[in-house]
């Protein structure tokens, strides 16, 4: 638990970058600014570049966003030691079976 | 075979392999019952929340309102997708280290409070009832036209089905059965929208066709829109007519009501780790992303089709499908100057045309002249989006009363069987009166739909995530926050929809805001409220300070369900 500290603030630093981006492509591109971004054309298409964001391009963002954040967290859970690889996947029989298995997580 | 020996062949086909799914992964304890055993591997469970989410609204309806709203209706394609960035960074995570099975339970636990719990029960049953009824009147509209049955028949078969797998199954059958029924479903959503495109634009990609050049031609596909919009006195496809603001706060409410509806987020319990409950909500928008780029896409499509079939035209020389559906009264044609013709104009006085937003998706086969396995196919998908989100919907349901209310509230000693047997009887009862619904449709369906979205933006979403976020959160903050963001919230839909309708119109309302987008305003009350009065009373306890601490690592999630073995 010592390292629970410097893990969270890492977190919140990961989700506020990702979510400032997040805001900026849907609610800034897509609606803020869209009337200005339509003056220009999405090269080669005839798509206005406003409305894209809003329609398209917003949305293959938020995708890449979360598979971003996957991949940091994970490298941070290993970083801290707070990963779960070690422990057993917790399966559909295991449920029944009281507390079997589950601090074996800790010991490694 | 014509169109309707088609659909009977694939809706059979489709249903069939749901109840063989259904038997095969039938629950066998609460755990089963509620989380499907927290054994789902992520990539399933992505599909399983794509098609849980999307309903039949998103799968009927949305291209439909796009394809009559043009630019207004990113809000739906941005709201009902941002969502999920919210959840993924924000909520699953923490909630599957949680591990409990309900979002009630996080809300009772995590405040020490039966009140606050007594709330989220009530919120969860209101807002999946809302939901459902909606699915069913899906499922009646897609059978009355396509098997031409009538559409109580169609519901009876619907819930018969529903309430084979959900009952049987719990979790676990609805979780596999909606892998099942997302494969369908984007496939009778893609596989039209690819024809279609490959016709107009010669690109068999609709998302890049849309933005492409209409086949033979040098004029983009959207510019020839807006030209076709500007002639017949229709607002430009491309830019919005909607007030900036308001656009605003309907797409935060969208989004963060997606997140905080409970059937999605109990979704992200049924993984067996939290780095799985990441990587699923990934997949999840992975897999509704396929649908909701390619949904305006077909907007474009259908509506281009549409004006050049209709607009203008003789109404003598209509095609099949016309007919078809002025049947249903679904379309509606006026000759107001007696000419023969179909005015379809943007003015409300001389347009002689009207059509249902709902039939778009359904249409559009026919109106581009597909081949009738296609139409087929479409019908069954519907089908598959509908059951899908009913079932999801009424799990809730059924989890709510077993779990939250008898379980945790009024009858703590029940067993595990008995939980299981009260869980089964109440998604029995649950699908029972979602049929009724779907029969009987409540004239308010529509308008309460802004409401399922108000309510969960209003309600769950800051109070679950000010649970994960804010150690001083407490108590009194969460109750106070929960009943002045739903009470704000549930006073203004109230008011401009059912009190005095007559004035819900911009110059009314609250700074340009409509009823569906202010949940947004509901939901910066209750941050707002909860942050002063918890910093008004005494901090959480000691043992809660603990499970916070314990939700935001992940290592140990194995350990948080066994508690309730």
């Amino acid at each position: 638990m010592n390292d629970a500290r410097p893990y969270w603030t890492h977190n919140i630093r990961y989700l506020t970058v990702l979510l400032l981006i997040w805001f900026a492509v849907s609610y800034g591109c897509g609606i803020l600014f869209v009337e200005e971004l339509n003056r220009i054309r999405l090269p080669g298409s005839g798509f206005k570049l406003g409305f894209w964001f809003a329609q398209q391009g917003s949305i293959w963002v938020f995708v890449v966003l979360i598979f971003v954040y996957v991949k940091l967290m994970n490298r941070l859970d290993r970083r801290f030691g707070v990963d779960e690889s070690a422990e057993p996947a917790g399966r559909a029989e295991q449920h029944d079976r009281p507390a079997a298995g589950a601090g074996e997580g800790e010991t490694r | 075979m014509d169109v309707q020996a088609w659909t009977f062949v694939i809706v059979g086909l489709t249903f069939a392999l749901y109840i063989g799914i259904a038997v095969w992964s039938k629950a066998r304890s609460t755990g089963e019952f509620y989380v499907a055993g927290a054994g789902v591997p992520p990539l399933a469970n992505g599909m399983a929340t794509a098609a849980d989410w999307m309903s039949a609204a998103s799968f009927l309806g949305m291209a439909g309102m796009i394809s009559f709203l043009g630019y207004d209706g990113s809000v739906y394609l941005m709201g009902w997708t941002g969502g999920y960035v919210l959840l993924a960074l924000l909520l699953a995570p923490y909630l599957r280290k949680f591990g409990k099975y309900t979002v009630p339970d996080f809300v009772g636990d995590r405040y020490e409070s039966q009140a606050a719990r007594l709330v989220a029960v009530f919120c969860a049953i209101f807002i999946s009832f809302t939901y459902v009824s909606g699915q069913m009147r899906g499922v009646g509209l897609v059978f009355s036209r396509f098997l031409e049955v009538e559409i109580e028949t169609g519901v009876f078969i619907g819930m018969g089905l529903v309430f084979f797998y959900a009952v049987l199954g719990g979790m676990k059958g609805i979780t596999y059965t909606q892998v099942a029924q997302y494969c369908v479903l984007i496939f009778a959503y893609m596989v039209p929208a690819i024809f279609i495109s490959i016709l107009m634009t010669g690109n068999p990609i609709p998302q890049i066709g849309m933005g492409g050049h209409e086949l033979g031609t040098t004029v983009t596909l959207l510019d020839k829109l807006d030209g076709l919009h500007a002639d017949l006195g229709f607002a430009s496809y491309t830019h919005g007519s909607k007030a900036m603001i308001d656009v605003f706060c309907i797409t935060a409410a969208l989004m963060v009501g997606t997140a905080g509806l409970p059937h999605v987020i109990i979704r992200f319990y049924t993984v067996p780790r939290v780095r799985d409950a990441r990587s699923s909500a990934g997949w999840a928008l992975l897999f509704i992303a396929v649908l909701y780029t390619a949904a305006p896409a077909v907007a474009v499509f259908a509506r281009t089709n549409l004006l050049n079939t209709v607009a203008g035209k003789p109404y003598a020389e209509m095609p099949e499908w016309f007919g078809k559906w002025e049947a249903t009264k679904l379309i509606a044609y006026q000759d107001k100057n007696g000419d023969g013709l179909i005015q379809y104009v943007g003015d409300p006085l001389t347009n002689e045309l009207t059509i249902d937003n709902d039939i778009m998706v359904l249409a559009n086969p026919e109106i581009a002249g597909l081949p009738d396995w296609v139409v087929g196919l479409v019908a069954a998908g519907g089908l598959a989006a509908a059951l899908s989100t009913a079932a999801g919907l009424l799990l809730v349901v059924s989890s709510a009363v077993s779990h939250d209310l008898l379980k945790r509230a009024l009858a703590t000693d029940i067993s595990e069987r008995g939980e299981l047997i009260a869980a089964r009887i109440s998604a029995a009862v649950a699908v029972v009166v979602a049929g009724y619904l779907g029969i009987n449709p409540p004239d308010y369906v529509a308008a309460v739909v802004a409401f399922a979205f108000g309510l969960a933006a209003s309600s769950f979403f800051p109070v679950i995530l000010l649970g994960i976020f804010s150690k001083r959160m407490n108590r009194a903050g969460a109750i106070a926050g929960m009943l002045t963001g739903i009470g704000f919230t549930t006073a203004y839909i109230v008011r401009f929809k059912f009190v005095s309708p007559e004035l819900n119109t911009p110059d009314n309302w609250l700074w340009g805001i409509s009823p569906e987008g202010i949940g947004t305003v509901g939901m910066g009350i209750n941050f707002l409220v909860a942050t002063i009065a918890s910093r008004l009373t005494a901090p959480p306890s000691e043992a809660v300070q603990r499970l916070i601490e314990d939700i935001r690592v992940p290592r140990g999630a194995g350990e948080a369900h066994e508690v309730s073995a």
